[in-house]
């Protein structure tokens, strides 16, 4: 069974590789930089996806981290002249040291103490973006951030963005993915359940649960320092509370416990604007609705939307042909 | 064994919620390889005395021994690496994985493999991953579960959910269980299948210490009971001598003593 997974789940990779290979050559020159945004939104997605899908703990300041490795990126590649990728990891650094500095005291807690840290973290953290004006620019921005460039290329047009982006995501997704099937993602789906059983059958939650706070916090951190180097330009207002619920949304849509889903919550909550322009002031309310109607009709997201339309599929294609329904059952059991 | 420590023991554990004390003075000695019952009345404190041993809860006194080693102090995830694996009266199934991944994580800590070898999926990572399927499945055949283990746990019929804590815990590997009243809900037959399933955990050298209600089982498979009354303890002896004391008859029956 595990071997048969084990190929199922390969080919899925596949797949996944195939469409990122081939999505720019396919739409349109203007879809290239929605898809860039989209593939930094899926790397925050499954970042929060492994804190509050698999560990069950709720981070409503996760735009915090995003932009505190985008201002860190910027302001050394800018201000202090450093090369990208050492302001990148610089970046990344920071986003995780803070999340251990809050994570560490709030998760020895139970309850929501996370949700409560996390959410005054985001309202400070913008806070400080705007009236920081000597190191921040403040409300206006700070502009001029150049643009990626390491062993001697510089990542300028939208295309080479677009791989540098989704190359990213793909290697954290496969990491994300390796986690979730090893000995410690099933502790963190313990920890979600009861984290009594969990404890005592020796699993640390404490340290469990500030690890992953970090992991997701320095997945937020990849994607804010690679979005600093794409816009060039960084603003308080990308970073605010209303980012943090966005991305929240992306991951409950998209599937709580699903990787896949994460990606999917990610690319569908940003093509979907670009579609609909008119919505764009109420964009918050739309996000509540999609918030509540998920967990009322489709509490496992698109994920199991997807799920169910292949059961559904599947059954169908069994009724017609019982011959070629034989073949296909090999098929289930996989899990996406 | 006489004259040297005993496998397991606890001695003037104290545990006080505010004004309520839930653990008076309670002393308790368990011999390595038997069964050992705890019981008493409904809130006498024998799952707040569980709760003490695996850590969930500090005592405002006492100290608890096991196997040469103080676990006083020590949290829950501490008390297990000891060797102390427990399961709940109010079943704390995993609800989000199957059966056997249920199983799987009851394994934690024998799991031979570090971060780099799960992240870069070594050779040691799939090694260990069929070593853990593979017992598993050994486990939850050991305790009577041919369910389809890759079902959703949470699907498993209440008796199954029973058993399939307890696989859980075996799959730790524990050298003493606590049972938090496992026949709790359990049909004559599930119950008297549960007997047999103890006696033979106990002749996988296990010890087991059970806080258990259904007196036919207490008095089957026992070999020494602790009586707990309004969290002192009330009694302790074999299960015919307990079942011969006025004072624990008069716990039971609400005589006066």
């Amino acid at each position: 069974m595990s071997s048969n997974r084990g190929k199922g789940s390969a080919a899925g990779l596949a797949a996944f590789a195939a469409i990122i290979a081939a999505a720019p050559f396919l739409l349109p020159d203007y879809y290239q930089s929605v898809l860039i945004v989209a593939g930094l939104f899926a790397i925050l997605s499954m970042g929060l996806n492994l804190l509050m899908g698999y560990a069950g703990q709720i981070s409503l300041g996760h735009a915090a981290f995003y932009g505190l490795s985008a201002y860190a990126s910027g302001i050394l590649t800018t201000t202090f002249h450093w090369p990208v990728p050492a302001g990148i990891a610089a970046g990344v650094v920071l986003s995780g040291v803070t999340a251990a500095l809050i994570g560490i005291p709030t998760l020895k807690l139970k309850g929501h103490y996370l949700a409560m840290g996390t959410l005054g973290f985001g309202v400070i953290v913008y806070i400080v973006f705007n009236e920081a004006v000597g190191l921040t620019a403040g409300p206006s921005g700070l502009t001029g951030i150049p643009r990626l460039s390491a062993f001697g290329k510089t990542f300028s047009t939208d295309r080479e963005y677009y791989f540098v982006v989704w190359g990213t995501a793909f290697v954290l997704f496969v990491l994300a993915r390796n986690l979730v099937r090893s000995r410690m993602g099933r502790a963190l789906r313990a920890i979600h359940t009861s984290e009594s059983a969990a404890s005592v059958l020796g699993i640390d939650v404490a340290r469990y649960k500030a690890f992953v706070f970090v992991l997701s916090a320095v997945y937020a951190g990849i994607a804010g320092a690679l979005y600093a180097h794409f816009v060039t330009f960084v603003s308080p207002g990308s970073f605010s509370f209303h980012a943090s619920i966005q991305i929240v949304t992306m991951v409950v849509l998209g599937g709580m416990a699903s990787l896949w889903g994460a990606v999917a919550g990610a690319v569908f909550l940003t093509v979907l604007p670009e579609w609909l322009r008119a919505i764009e002031d109420y964009d918050i309310l739309v996000y509540g609705a999609i918030l509540v109607l998920t967990m009322r009709f489709l509490p496992g997201g698109l994920a199991e939307g997807a799920e169910r339309a292949r059961g559904t599929l599947v059954s169908a294609f069994r009724r017609k042909s019982p011959a070629s329904a034989a073949a296909a059952s090999g098929a289930e059991g996989r899990k996406p | 064994m006489s004259g040297s420590e005993p496998f397991f023991a606890g001695e003037g554990i104290t545990l006080r919620f505010g004004g309520v004390t839930a653990l008076r003075d309670v002393a308790f000695s368990v011999s390595k390889g038997t069964v050992h019952a705890m019981i008493g009345p409904n809130g006498a404190g024998k799952t707040s005395l569980f709760n003490v041993i695996t850590g969930l809860y500090e005592p405002d006194a006492g100290a608890i021994r096991f196997s040469g080693k103080s676990l006083t102090g020590l949290p829950p995830h501490a008390v297990a690496q000891s060797g102390i694996v427990r399961t709940f009266q109010n079943l704390e199934i995993f609800t989000n994985m199957s059966v056997l991944e249920n199983v799987v994580t009851g394994a934690h800590l024998s799991v031979k493999y570090g971060p780099l070898d799960f992240f870069l999926r070594t050779p040691r990572y799939f090694r260990e991953e069929r070593r853990l399927r593979e017992e598993a499945r050994a486990e939850l055949s050991f305790v009577g579960l041919d369910a389809d283990v890759s079902l959703p746990a949470a699907q498993l019929p209440f008796g199954s959910q029973r058993m399939l804590e307890i696989a859980r815990a075996l799959a730790a590997h524990p050298r003493l269980l606590l049972l938090d009243e496992p026949a709790a809900g359990l049909n004559i037959r599930e119950t008297s299948a549960l007997g047999e399933l103890i006696r033979r955990i106990v002749a996988r050298g296990v010890t087991v210490v059970m806080v258990e209600h259904d007196m036919a089982l207490v008095m089957d498979i026992s070999d020494r009971v602790t009586v707990l009354n309004y969290g002192e303890v009330l009694a302790d002896g074999t299960p015919a001598e307990v079942q011969r004391n006025p004072a624990v008859v008069a716990a039971y029956l609400g005589e006066e003593a």
